[in-house]
């Protein structure tokens, strides 16, 4: 095999290296282009899309290009967020996969001057009938747990999903947000000639080597063999790491800062000093590594976690060493800023690679590939749904819906994480978005992650668009104004036109809505190759969005508090299956037309909510999504143990009414006193809203057009949703 | 009352804890691992990970420099206050009886929790009433209390447990949730009480441990 296929580059990849230095790269240059001009680091294959991005606002503090984005929150205040995959490694070995995901992006956060507190996580799997699907949900739950409590970070809200697409590959991303007082921003530059890099942190061994190529291709057999490009996580030293750069980023010593993710070393080194427009270079012999006789290149590629590259100020060093050695971590100046735009790599003193930084940071080709619809979404958008047998039992179908592994409770999931640690979460796992308070002001931030892999598969751009709404529903619901988006880019192979069709319409569909509701795309990740032999996953743009609470006061959850409280309908509820959890759950179909997103109406109906919450004329709220209205009413009611009695007018077949997945929708409670505000609220913003029901003691009744279609007890309903999962894992 | 939060590497629930104490007015400092004076009313051991947990939990703490000179502190009447964390590193230390095993189902669990107080006539748990439920957080994956049957039969005898689980979250044994030592001024418990201390963050049941303490002093 030729050299530069052994590194993951193609033939005209390697000749325009060789243009770029004007002789053949010997085997440690080889492999840094390799890894940077991977996919995963390079973008090639997006980049020329990400461009569309709406990514300005008058919050933006930071868009993407750095390690994580920033936007301001007032009071001096900022929040620095962004969201990555773990695909790849949590797929071959979903321990460590998962850990080390959460380990990068928290080093994401705080290496942009921000102390994380919170994650979030979006996690995907294939059917948990499967054996092998139970082994990843087990070991990539527990990995992402092990790490975050351990750090002491709370996760704080995500989303577990289940479809069969995801049985070879499934998916990780993992999203951190950190707070930061404006003035400490710090950024991953390298400027003034003289100043000394330092390593910091963890030792250098040779795990993860070759991580970045290993996840820019597609999942084989052959993948399991590579399990040492996954790397070994270590909270506790991320934790101590953490600790002593926030210590470190409060002093004056420091010019630039940035993690060592994917491709280690080398990307940390060509992008400080490819932002800074500077050169380095490094001495790897001045490196402390874990193990004797490693090479040049496997320093440079090394993918050993918590580690991190500090650009310092000349004569400030002690300052760098009296703090870490309080933390018992390692910090060795490798090496100095220079200004020729080079980074040169020595051994001794001696040059082993010396190539231009900014040809590995930014100069991979940039492919602008071809795209075309493909076949298959004609034929399931066209399927005939309308035609399905109404089930004759509703009560049985919903017990059904509830104990389906989408719908069922996640407490499995989220008790595993410590979502409380920090003692600033007001709204818990289990709801919409989770809330943070932000000690020290009267503030709050609202957290979601969000995305419907299966609308998008059918249509990318209205799926797309709908993962985006539901983010800002999620947030509105919880009292939050949505004011950001950090997004996670799953998607199989690019170079398949039909796959790339799905991913330019999805950042499309994403454009569109983020103009509309002013949530610029601050940071994000693209993962491509999400595929095997046998199959590809589903498009899954996840949304991760962040807003502002202005008083945390207001902040909100979904539980219905209070018998005698009318229930109220926010929106419109049309004949709207297509794609739904129902159809899949009941009758094992993914197909029919996607529920419609009006974008604009979206914004006015959570501008409604957001007004009544705001005015304190609400005691519940709850955005309407996979399962649709019954199954969000029943999520309402389970917490406190609380029924309803509700009455519905309507002109659709019941089954459609109940299940239908019409976008813009919110269940609300207040007391009786209240309503009239309310509707009329929403009344002049043209949204409808309607009261349809009570909340009572303990059954759970529901009628329409006069005839009891659903009758059961709380309890019962509780124990099926509750139960499902556990039942399942025990199995 | 002047109280002190002892920081270990790895430890994560030391904010929380300070951060309550200071509300409710006591003097209350961080005390770093490596110092070796307790010149405090009221030490806090917090909750965390220290030392990454990666032997035994609390195992490698027990050996830090601040902690030398706890067994003549004690001996002396200072308070302890071990939270999960600072639980199993009494344990370790011998200050309290007894280990914190795996949970019984090996899975780390947080959630919220209902305990009993068992003994309201102690130092720690005196603002509460014996036989009244509060919901205390829980929190690890390393809670599940073991004793041999002599040393429970102790503990019942002499009133030690001061805390129990009513719905026992982790195989521990009798339900235990905390503990105090015989002479009545070391407190262990799984439990976080500093996460519920406000009412926007679930509740305040927390709050009368800490108050109840600072008021001893008053």
């Amino acid at each position: 095999m030729k050299p530069y296929k052994m590194v993951g580059l193609l033939e005209e990849e390697y000749n325009k290296i060789v243009e770029i230095l004007g002789r053949e790269p010997n085997e440690t240059e080889l492999a840094m282009y390799g890894v940077m001009w991977s996919e995963h680091c390079s973008y090639k294959n997006s980049r020329a899309l990400l461009k569309l991005f709406n990514t300005k606002g008058l919050r933006v503090l930071q868009g993407p290009g750095e390690n994580a984005g920033i936007v301001d929150i007032g009071d001096g205040f900022a929040i620095a967020m962004k969201i990555e995959s773990h695909n790849h490694p949590s797929a071959v070995e979903p321990y460590q996969g998962a850990a080390t995901g959460v380990g990068g992006i928290l080093r994401d956060i705080f290496t942009m001057g921000a102390r994380p507190i919170a994650n979030l996580n979006s996690i995907r799997f294939g059917e948990l009938k499967d054996e092998k699907t139970k082994k990843l949900l087990r070991g990539i739950v527990r990995g992402i747990g092990d790490y975050g409590n351990c750090v002491g970070i709370p996760t704080i809200s995500g989303e577990t999903v289940f479809n069969k697409c995801y049985n070879d590959n499934p998916l990780v991303n993992a999203m951190s947000v950190g707070i930061l007082e404006k003035k400490d921003i710090k950024k991953g530059t390298a400027r003034g000639v003289g100043n000394s890099v330092m390593l910091v942190g963890h030792t250098t061994g040779r795990d993860g080597i070759g991580g970045a190529s290993f996840a820019s291709c597609d999942l084989t057999r052959e993948s399991e063999e590579n399990r040492s490009a996954v790397q070994v996580g270590d909270p506790f030293m991320e934790k101590l790491l953490m600790e002593a750069c926030l210590e470190l980023i409060k002093t004056d010593c420091v010019v630039g800062i940035q993690d060592l993710g994917a491709a280690g070393l080398t990307s940390a080194s060509c992008e400080t000093a490819s932002r800074g427009g500077s050169g380095i270079e490094i001495d790897v012999a001045r490196v402390i590594t874990r193990e004797k006789g490693m090479t040049p290149r496997e320093i440079m590629i090394s993918e050993s976690q918590e580690r991190m590259l500090v650009i310092v100020e000349k004569g400030k060093e002690d300052k760098v060493f009296e703090i870490f050695n309080k933390w018992g971590l390692h910090a060795v100046v490798i090496g100095r800023v220079t200004d020729d735009g080079m980074l040169r790599v020595l051994e001794n003193g001696k040059v082993v690679a010396e190539v231009p930084a900014s040809s590995l940071a930014d100069g991979s080709p940039v492919n602008y590939r071809s795209y075309r619809r493909p076949k298959y979404m004609d034929k399931l958008s066209n399927m005939d749904i309308a035609n399905l047998p109404c089930p004759e039992n509703l009560s049985e179908t919903l017990i059904t819906m509830l104990k389906s592994p989408n719908i069922a409770s996640k407490e499995w999931v989220y008790s595993q994480y410590d979502y409380m640690v920090g003692t600033d979460t007001v709204v818990v796992p289990g709801g919409d978005a989770g809330v943070l308070r932000i000690k020290g002001t009267k503030k709050g931030i609202a957290l979601t992650v969000d995305c419907n892999s299966r609308y998008c598969y059918l249509n990318p751009y209205e799926g797309a668009k709908s993962s985006v709404c539901e983010a800002a529903r999620n947030i509105t619901a919880s009292g939050g104004r949505p004011i950001a988006i950090t997004d996670c880019l799953n998607f199989a192979s690019p170079e398949d036109e039909g796959v790339y069709y799905q991913f330019r319409n999805s950042i499309l569909g994403i454009n569109e809505a983020s103009r509309i509701l002013d949530t610029p795309v601050i940071s994000g990740n693209v993962s491509f190759y999400n595929q095997s032999e046998k199959m590809a996953i589903y498009p899954t743009p996840t949304i991760g969005m962040v807003g502002i609470v202005e008083n945390i006061e207001n902040s909100m959850d979904i539980h219905f508090k209070d018998k005698g409280d009318s229930i109220i309908l926010v929106g419109e509820t049309k004949a709207e299956i297509g794609g739904s959890e129902y159809l899949s759950a009941i009758y094992g179909i993914e197909a029919g037309r996607v529920p419609e997103v009006h974008v604009e109406i979206e914004k006015n109906t959570n501008e409604g909510v957001l007004s009544a919450i705001e005015k304190g004329l609400i005691k519940s709220a709850h955005d309407i999504s996979d399962g649709g209205f019954i199954v969000a009413l029943s999520e309402c009611c389970f917490k406190n143990e609380l029924g309803v009695n509700v009455n519905i007018d309507t002109e659709l077949r019941e089954d459609i009414f109940l299940f239908s997945e019409s976008q813009g929708r919110y269940i609300l409670t207040a007391s009786k006193d209240n309503i009239k505000d309310i509707i009329e609220i929403f009344t002049k913003l043209g949204v409808q809203a309607e009261v349809v029901g009570e909340v009572i003691d303990s059954d759970f009744k529901v009628n329409i057009n006069g005839r009891n279609v659903i009758n059961l007890n709380i309890k019962e309903m509780k124990s099926a949703w509750k139960g499902s999962l556990p039942c399942i894992m025990n199995q | 009352m002047k109280a002190g939060v002892v920081v270990f590497p790895g430890s994560n629930c030391d904010s929380d804890v300070y951060s309550v104490l200071k509300e409710l007015g006591a003097d209350v400092k961080y005390i770093w691992h490596g110092e070796d004076k307790i010149d405090v009313d009221l030490l806090v051991l917090p909750g965390g990970f220290s030392y990454g947990d990666y032997l035994r939990c609390g195992a490698i703490a027990r050996f830090s420099k601040i902690l030398e000179g706890i067994y003549d502190y004690v001996e002396n009447g200072g308070y302890v206050i071990g939270i999960c964390n600072g639980f199993q590193i009494l344990t370790e230390l011998k200050l309290l009886p007894g280990a914190l095993l795996k949970n019984m189902d090996l899975k780390f669990i947080c959630s919220d929790c209902i305990l009993e107080v068992s003994n309201d006539n102690t130092f720690f748990s005196r603002l509460y009433k014996k036989g009244e439920r509060v919901n205390f957080p829980i929190a690890h994956g390393e809670g599940n209390y073991y004793a041999d049957d002599e040393t429970l039969k102790e503990l019942e005898r002499n009133n030690q447990i001061v805390f129990r689980y009513v719905n026992n979250p982790n195989g521990s044994r009798n339900d235990i949730a905390g503990i105090i030592n015989k002479k009545g001024n070391v407190l262990g418990m799984m439990p976080h009480p500093e996460r519920r201390a406000s009412s926007l963050l679930g509740g305040t049941d927390g709050i009368r441990l800490f108050k109840g303490m600072i008021e001893s002093f008053k």
